[in-house]
């Protein structure tokens, strides 16, 4: 789902009740990561549940875009990690790093209905993109003639 | 002594205890009422320890020790009230014998590094378990590498009991110190404190008991059951934040190192040396939590009314009552011994409920339990689980508030269930 359409259909929604049902439905729905991805260095620590998340440059755009995949072992937070996808999908490095995904979480009333520390769990996974988006930044400015 | 008895003959009235606390009284959203069953985790307030904070705030707060007008010496008395009835409570034998401390936590570190950085020596053993909280393993963990000593713990049993049958195989004379805590504050076990005791002191090891768990459920008793110290929590016992106690043996007390030092500590100080104050002064350096600490007595005094044992018993009625209907629940697996080795915890997971999702589910419907670790990462590795859902119970929890949790568990199959595509 593009992130203007879920954002539409979240703020139709009355109530946390909803919007949880909401989420975990987009949980049920976020694609599959590979089996052989689940490994413990794509684990996010902080989190009392478990994220595992892979990150590559697709160079095959132009300009390359940064393709994000991840999965949970918690319905919940596999429907955050939905929202957190439609907001980095197709975006390059710098689009990345100009996102405003603290603004985006408060503005779905996110950041007050999760528990600290599950938080924690899903700046975690937003650090780690952000500082992959930062990598490859730094990588692409050095390949430049 | 007839109040007691009319006491005992009088059935338990949860509700009417559940009445004393305001925090349960309220209405929730959607007209939900609280079902609180996170006590292990901190325990709520009955009005009585409310008026008590209220009271000392408004009426005569002073700092402690130091002022010679009315408010200082009403406040000193009552401080010391306090101790003489948690001295009561643990039926020790001297006020002197209770130190006020932040919490369990720094009691545990004040042991470990006042009395332990004290008298362990390289080699020395640390006997522990796997099923301690992270505040009674990691003190331990750090004054093992600074004095090189070695941590050991005792064998658990597949139902996460102390095996004491194979208790020889890792205590000897190298032993110094026992560390255990009185009840798990995951698996619920209630361990063997007695027989620790007297089989440690055998060797001449001293015998840390964190209480965090214990005291707020079973009675203690410090000269019955001679452990040599005792720390636990104000918060976990119907009382404040920001205090606790150490219980110690006088000698043992006296032996022990201060690791905090300033002012109300020392006995006499020149510009460059001091001698100390006698115990529990000794171990109380700075400002006390003292509107928590004079608190914490009456939190004591409400526990004495209603009288621990009828709590207890009532807390094992609904344990047992909530074992048995949990146990009915399709992929069900409670972790720890059965109900009479065990106090009012149970943790669990149902396959395929992830217990994050299953607490805000349970959350929805208001019924606030506890997910993840619970400080026991060791004990989780063991159960080779990441996390478990803790439901903990307390003297105002009732029938209904199981009735709740099962209604809510059953909420949760709905929502979460794969099959069940909303
Ligand atoms: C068994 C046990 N020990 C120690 C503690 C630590 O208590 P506190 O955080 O009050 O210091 C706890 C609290 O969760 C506990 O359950």
């Amino acid at each position: 789902m593009k992130l203007n359409e879920l954002l539409e259909e979240y703020e139709e929604l009355s109530d946390w009740g909803e919007q949880c049902d909401f989420l975990i439905d987009l949980g049920r729905d976020l694609p599959p990561l590979p089996e052989e991805d689940h490994t413990d260095c794509n684990i996010v620590h902080g989190c009392q549940s478990r994220v595992w998340l892979t990150t590559e440059l697709d160079a095959a755009m132009d300009p390359p875009t940064v393709k994000i995949q991840a999965d949970s072992d918690a319905l919940i937070v596999k429907g955050l990690i939905a929202v957190l996808l439609a907001a980095y999908a197709e975006k390059t490095p710098v689009d990345i790093l100009e996102t405003d995904i603290t603004g985006l979480f408060e503005r779905m009333g996110l950041h007050r209905q999760l528990s600290s520390s599950r938080r924690n769990g899903l700046y975690g996974m937003v650090e780690r993109i952000r500082s992959f988006a930062a990598r490859s930044l730094s990588a692409s400015v050095r390949t430049v003639p | 002594m007839s109040e007691v008895r009319a006491q005992d003959q009088a059935a338990y009235d949860a509700h009417a205890v559940r009445a004393e606390f305001p925090v349960l009284m309220q209405s929730l959203e959607k007209g939900l009422r609280p079902v609180y069953l996170d006590s292990g985790a901190s325990a709520q307030k009955p009005r009585a320890v409310i008026a008590k904070e209220r009271e000392v705030e408004e009426q005569y707060f002073a700092n402690a020790y130091r002022g010679r007008y009315s408010f200082g010496a009403r406040i000193d008395d009552e401080l010391e009230g306090a101790r003489t009835k948690i001295a009561e409570f643990l039926n020790a034998a001297s006020s002197s014998q209770i130190v006020f401390t932040p919490g369990a936590t720094a009691g545990l570190n004040m042991v470990a590094f006042g009395w332990g950085r004290r008298f362990v020596q390289a080699g020395d053993e640390i006997l522990t378990t796997l099923m301690e909280h992270h505040a009674n393993l990691v003190p331990w963990q750090q004054l093992a590498r600074e004095r090189q000593a070695i941590l050991r713990f005792i064998p658990l049993t597949s139902d996460g009991r102390l095996d004491s049958e194979r208790l020889g195989e890792v205590l000897n004379e190298r032993t110094k110190i026992v560390a255990v805590c009185g009840m798990s504050n995951v698996l619920g076990t209630v361990n063997p404190i007695a027989e620790l005791v007297r089989r440690a002191h055998q060797f001449g090891a001293c015998v840390v008991v964190d209480g965090a768990q214990s005291v707020p459920h079973l009675t203690t008793d410090v000269q019955q059951t001679p452990m040599d110290f005792l720390c636990f929590s104000g918060h976990k016992l119907y009382g404040p934040t920001g205090v606790g106690v150490i219980y110690g043996r006088s000698e043992r007390l006296e032996e022990m190192d201060p690791i905090l030092f300033g002012g109300h500590m020392i006995e006499r100080v020149w510009p460059d040396h001091s001698t100390w104050a006698a115990p529990p002064a000794r171990f109380e350096a700075g400002t006390l939590p003292i509107v928590q600490a004079i608190a914490l007595g009456a939190a004591i005094d409400w526990i004495r009314q209603h009288g621990l044992d009828r709590i207890h018993r009532h807390e094992q009625s609904l344990l047992r009552d909530l074992t048995t209907r949990m146990q009915s629940l399709p992929g069900m697996t409670i972790y720890g011994p059965d109900t009479p080795h065990k106090g009012a915890i149970v943790s669990f997971r149902i396959a395929g409920l992830h217990p994050e999702d299953l607490a805000a589910m349970l959350d929805r419907r208001a019924v606030f339990t506890r997910h993840g670790h619970h400080c026991t990462m060791p004990l989780h590795d063991l159960l080779g689980v990441s996390a478990t859902t803790r439901v903990s119970l307390g003297a105002y929890n009732t029938t209904e508030d199981l009735d709740a949790l099962l209604e809510a568990v059953q909420f949760a199959f709905q929502k979460l269930r794969p099959t069940q595509r909303a």
